[in-house]
């Protein structure tokens, strides 16, 4: 591999200025102007917390909020578990029965419309007669990122040499304890990267949450949808502020978790 | 054989959960929403009159069989409210798409370019604001649009315009918020097909006398098709269905067909609509999904 790139052109590098600038200036800003002492959102009035002070005062906020943790941290951890199984079935079980029904249906709803994943389970809720609330979010909330873990899985699985598991076999192991003492290890950073996307895709959710949910129930975008719809409030600059603090912290743990269990430099990326 | 056989049986044990689990949560809902889109609407709780009531026994099936109708999809083809969602959605994908291209493109370009230990930076730079809250990047871009944001002084201070402009609620705005939600997804795969690109296949056009912009496109360009394809598939199909972006950064007269479903759903609360709505949608989601298919296994069969 003695690919040597060839010299970025003044087009190459102002394409990729722009566009990064593109991606990140209208957050940096809204971060700044949720700093903003003034109540009038576009005029400075100086650097304060009062925005982040009135949001740990919104009750109503702060239950949302603790709804969207709770939904996110189970609802990840479901799908965690379902989707590396499914990564483990689609790479390792050859030909099972069902194994393009399998594929298709973990594939469809990364490109499905969030409306009609929403209203499908929503009409199987309320055919089940199953009362919407906690339950009934976690529950679409893993069926739709279960389907993201089990990709990030299955490209780390499917690129981890199986002699070093046979090996294993050869030494006596069960197929089992050799892919939990040998595979496991090699495709945890995978598993760790795919919890952390469930999760902010989980907090990220509007569409499917609102089908979802029931009265009493909001989850935090459901809230800010709803208040954003009004116009724009210093006090949503805060708590978007906060999510996206939040999300940072978690993208940095989970880089640094890659970084730290896969020793042999196949650093797996967060997508 | 043996390598094939490894590990198999216990493979076929852990697909049961996540199988059970997708067939419940995913395919029986679907069942439902067709069932459903075939069904009368009804002022009650929940508002449709149930169709295969399972509980009257064959004689109840049969009786709700001859129960089913078309209606709702009539409304859809009849009512010009439907139709001119649908364009307006296709309109909508396919405008934000060729936006999506002749924007990320170069991105992705430049990215392929860079040196090995810059590209991985350059990915992850791309991917962060992909996990940043979508609501939240939507509601950042209202901050800057709005009539005295920050978007209007900057153009009233450098005396581009001398009265504020409306930028909420149009349709610039909504294509801005398309495009800005949904170019890593188009950077992504044209960035996975350029940076495999072999460099030297440039400098073998140089060496032929082609300048260098000819070489991009007699060479570059479409040696990246494949990724352009993925790229354009999965910007196009999810923006098809988009509610947010449109819902809160366009005006509201014309709107998608997401956005009509919503309505339909969450303010006529007419389920069967909605519903129908949805089925129709599927259905033309499926097309770009099959010519991108055939367009691959064409692409395989040429080499």
């Amino acid at each position: 591999m003695a690919v040597h790139p060839l010299r970025l052109s003044r087009f190459n590098v102002t394409s990729l200025v722009l566009g990064l600038a593109f991606l990140y200036l209208p957050i940096v800003i809204l971060v700044i102007y949720s700093f903003n002492a003034s109540r009038l959102v576009t005029v400075w009035g100086g650097w304060s917390t009062r925005w982040y002070t009135e949001f740990f005062n919104d009750r109503a906020m702060l239950d949302a909020a603790w709804m969207s943790l709770r939904v996110g941290v189970v609802s990840a951890t479901l799908a965690t578990l379902l989707g590396t199984l499914a990564a483990i079935a689609l790479t390792r079980g050859a030909g099972f029965r069902g194994r393009m029904l399998m594929s298709g249906m973990l594939y469809a709803p990364l490109v499905m419309p969030e409306v009609i994943t929403g209203l499908s389970l929503l009409l199987l809720f309320v055919a089940l007669d199953a009362g919407r609330g906690f339950v009934t979010v976690t529950i679409a909330h893993t069926t739709l990122t279960m389907c993201f873990v089990a990709v990030v899985v299955q490209s780390r699985l499917a690129g981890i040499d199986r002699s070093l598991e046979e090996a294993a076999m050869d030494l006596g192991r069960d197929p089992l304890r050799a892919f939990i003492a040998v595979t496991l290890p090699l495709i945890w950073p995978a598993i760790a990267a795919g919890w952390m996307l469930a999760f902010t895709l989980s907090l990220d959710d509007l569409v499917i949450a609102s089908f979802t949910t029931g009265p009493g129930s909001a989850t935090l975008p459901i809230r800010i949808y709803s208040e954003v719809r009004l116009g724009v409030k210093p006090e949503i600059n805060a708590i978007c502020t906060l999510i996206v603090g939040f999300i940072a912290v978690v993208i940095v743990l989970a880089s640094l978790v890659s970084k730290l269990s896969s020793a042999r430099g196949e650093s797996a990326a967060p997508l | 054989m043996s390598r094939n056989r490894i590990f198999t049986a216990p493979a076929r044990l852990a697909a049961i959960p996540p199988y059970v689990w997708m067939v419940l949560f995913f395919l029986v809902p679907f069942g439902f929403v067709l069932k459903i889109s075939l069904s009368q609407t009804a002022i009650a709780q929940p508002p449709y009159l149930p169709v295969f009531g399972l509980s009257e026994g064959t004689d109840g099936l049969k009786a709700s069989f001859t129960a089913l109708s078309l209606d709702n999809f009539r409304l859809l083809v009849s009512d010009n409210l439907y139709l001119a969602s649908y364009l307006r959605s296709v309109l909508v994908a396919v405008v934000s798409t060729l936006i999506l291209l002749a924007v990320g493109y170069p991105i992705a370009y430049g990215m392929a370019r860079l040196p090995r230990r810059w590209q991985g930076v350059a990915m992850m730079l791309v991917i962060v604001p992909f996990w940043t809250s979508f609501l939240i990047r939507i509601y950042a871009w209202i901050n800057i649009l709005q009539h005295d944001g920050l978007l209007n002084k900057v153009l009233l201070a450098l005396h581009i315009v001398s009265m504020p402009v409306v930028w909420l609620s149009t349709d610039s705005a909504m294509y801005l918020g398309i495009v800005y939600s949904y170019l890593p997804f188009m950077i992504l795969p044209l960035y996975a097909t350029l940076a495999k690109q072999d460099p030297s296949l440039i400098e073998a056009a140089a060496d032929l006398g082609v300048s260098r912009i000819d070489a991009f496109w007699l060479v570059t360009v479409p040696l990246s098709l494949r990724g352009v394809g993925a790229g354009a598939l999965l910007c196009f199909i999810p923006i098809m269905g988009e509610f947010v972006i449109p819902d809160l950064l366009a005006g509201s007269n014309s709107l998608m067909i997401g956005q009509t479903l919503w309505l339909e759903f969450f303010t006529n609360k007419d389920w069967p609509v909605a519903s129908a709505t949805a089925i129709v949608l599927l259905g033309l989601l499926l097309i770009p999904l099959l010519v991108y298919d055939r367009l691959q296994r064409r692409q395989l069969e040429a080499r």
